[in-house]
């Protein structure tokens, strides 16, 4: 998937915090990783058995604080990237993952997931890193009161992702990036982070 | 303005004056892989265009994580791996050689190095000065291929160690206490930096156990500076030449300044399934235990298996309690030997496993069944981590492990 190529659009399939690399894919299934396809099956099924069944290209996974937290396997984004899903958002994710999940052209937005609930449909601009909520539905702590409907069409801000990473996303991830640029096109810089 | 052990590593190493935010281009000193990251670092590798790997830096491969190898598939990686490593000139760790962590520290890791592994607890080299990090297949890939990487300058925290260890606490009790202190996320990106007095009296062993840690915390980096232990260390293993001076500048400027007593720890704990879910032993006596697992890149050396055995000799392990013990390198199974650890050991009612990850990760040598709960020595208590995600995992230091083995339940090792 090249990231550049449009809005990405789908639903949430929300997880909760600290879901570990081991949550993702456990080391168990480590025999095979040589065999990603046969792999891929086992995604999550310790913490979210339902994900496979679920997933539908296109959708994002939404999880809490520290996404990806753990071992350096750059299988867990690459399984979740084979599942159909076209971009994590978290509040946090842990540092290994979001490299890997960007080398593997897997775009990650922090951002308040709080206001996504399970199932919600999501627009997402990767350009300006905005996230509109398309669903209309009555707001988790309002239920029952009447008001407090969340419109369709909310927006949600993600942070800024590094342009260089962008860079990376755009050619559809660090490998594809390596073979068209033969070295890091980018200069020391002191971009905010 | 002074500098963090982090800022100067990779000002010096990127010849540019960098300050925490800033983004880098660096050489790479090491770069490694093991056998459950390797084989897809390889392909991509070989999907870069580049056939020969960079010239600048030195590449390892480490048969550890399965070693030997318990299954068809995973010998296959194994041959991938061998054949890469032949190929290309690469040095090869051979199974039983041991963990990949404790042979960078062993072998290649100098102060001011930068070293890149697939693998997260690369941080543990680290405990020399070395600015050593873990990384993802494709990264490892390119800097196979260009012998470089980019990096962010992390922010970083000082964890000022002062006091001395009290009698049954340990390295891995002062990190657990620090994991539950920072929590899992908290130091997300940024360097750990350890210092003050405590340190002038800390082994390089109890510097790799919470170098080692410090991924636990969401760090990019756990850095000791270095000093005539670094250099004593090196010199015993034969590279003397590669110790330098590392310390920080009184003006270096920290994010968070974190201070600990060290007489004031007691024994700590891990509950099941958060490294950061950290309560003192104390509270958590008469916990049944089915399996002790002492070794790994955290707590499998020398002064582990000596702690171990002092607590072990002329005992038994409780009769439902199975003890498994796996060293963390040939070295330090060879050194056990010959200082009697094993034979106290073995008297004891341990297994012991060739060296390598063992029941770590959940691959082979020491499954837990379902609804077994297992005290281990690792770093990782993540729900399935040993293989079963039915199984629970509580992590300490070797003398709570041990002491527990003993009494087939939670023990605090002030107690026997």
């Amino acid at each position: 998937m090249r990231a550049k190529q449009s809005n990405l659009k789908g639903k949430a399939i929300k997880l909760g915090n600290n879901i570990s690399t081991d949550d993702i894919i456990p080391g168990r299934f480590a025999h095979l990783r040589s065999n990603l396809p046969e792999l891929a099956k086992h995604i999550l099924e310790d913490v979210a058995p339902s994900f496979c069944a679920r997933v539908e290209p296109g959708d994002f996974l939404v999880a809490g604080r520290n996404f990806g937290l753990g071992s350096s396997r750059e299988h867990a984004p690459l399984v979740i990237k084979m599942s159909g899903i076209s971009a994590v958002l978290a509040k946090s994710v842990a540092r290994i993952f979001f490299r890997n999940a960007i080398n593997q052209g897997m775009p990650v937005l922090l951002c308040d997931t709080d206001k996504i609930a399970d199932g919600d449909e999501l627009e997402i601009n990767l350009s300006d890193g905005l996230i509109t909520n398309l669903t209309s539905r009555p707001l988790p702590n309002k239920v029952g009161s009447g008001e407090g409907l969340l419109s369709s069409g909310a927006r949600l801000r993600s942070s800024k992702t590094p342009s260089f990473m962008l860079a990376i996303l755009e050619e559809g991830g660090l490998i594809p990036y390596i073979r068209k640029h033969k070295d890091f096109i980018i200069r020391c810089s002191s971009e905010p982070y | 303005m002074g500098k963090t052990l982090a800022e100067k590593i990779l000002s010096l190493k990127s010849q540019s004056d960098v300050r925490a935010g800033d983004i880098v281009i660096a050489p790479v000193d090491l770069v490694f892989v093991q056998d459950t990251t390797g084989p897809l670092t390889i392909r991509q590798f070989q999907e870069s265009g580049f056939g020969v790997l960079a010239e600048s830096q030195k590449t390892a491969v480490f048969l550890d994580h399965a070693a030997p190898s318990p299954s068809q598939h995973l010998s296959n990686d194994h041959a991938f791996l061998r054949q890469f490593a032949k190929e290309t000139g690469s040095a090869l760790f051979e199974v039983g050689s041991g963990i990949c962590h404790q042979l960078v520290a062993e072998h290649f890791a100098n102060p001011g190095d930068i070293i890149v592994g697939a693998d997260s607890h690369t941080v543990t080299a680290g405990a020399l000065g070395a600015f050593a990090t873990g990384m993802g297949s494709s990264d490892v890939a390119v800097i196979l291929a260009l012998g470089k990487t980019w990096f962010r300058v992390p922010e970083s925290f000082l964890i000022d160690l002062g006091g001395t260890f009290p009698e049954g606490v340990y390295a891995k009790d002062l990190i657990l206490y620090l994991i539950g202190q920072i929590g899992a996320d908290g130091a997300t990106y940024k360097a750990l930096e350890f210092g003050g007095e405590a340190l002038s009296q800390m082994t390089m062993s109890q510097r790799l156990t919470i170098a080692n840690m410090a991924v636990e915390t969401g760090a990019k980096v756990g850095l000791f500076p270095s000093d005539e232990i670094t250099h004593n260390f090196l010199t015993a293993q034969g590279r003397g030449d590669g110790y330098k001076p590392l310390y920080t500048n009184a003006k270096a400027v920290y994010e968070q300044v974190i201070s600990v007593n060290l007489n004031e720890l007691e024994p700590m704990l891990s509950y099941p399934d958060a490294v950061d879910r950290v309560f003192a032993v104390s509270k958590a006596r008469g916990i049944r235990i089915h399996q002790v697992f002492i070794g790994t890149c955290t707590n499998g050396r020398l002064e582990d298996l000596a702690i171990a055995s002092s607590i072990l000799e002329g005992k038994k392990r409780h009769l439902d309690t199975r003890l498994l013990i796996a060293p963390a390198s040939r070295q330090v199974l060879a050194q056990a030997i010959e200082k009697g650890y094993i034979g106290a050991l073995i008297d004891s009612g341990a297994v012991i496993l060739p060296p390598g990850c063992a029941a770590c990760l959940g691959l082979h040598q020491g499954i837990p069944g379902d609804g077994e709960v297992c005290l281990s020595t690792a770093n990782r208590n993540f729900k399935g981590r040993m293989g079963n995600p039915n199984a629970m995992i509580y992590l300490a230091s070797p003398a709570t492990a041990a002491a527990s083995a003993l009494r087939g339940e939670i023990t605090d090792p002030r107690e026997v």
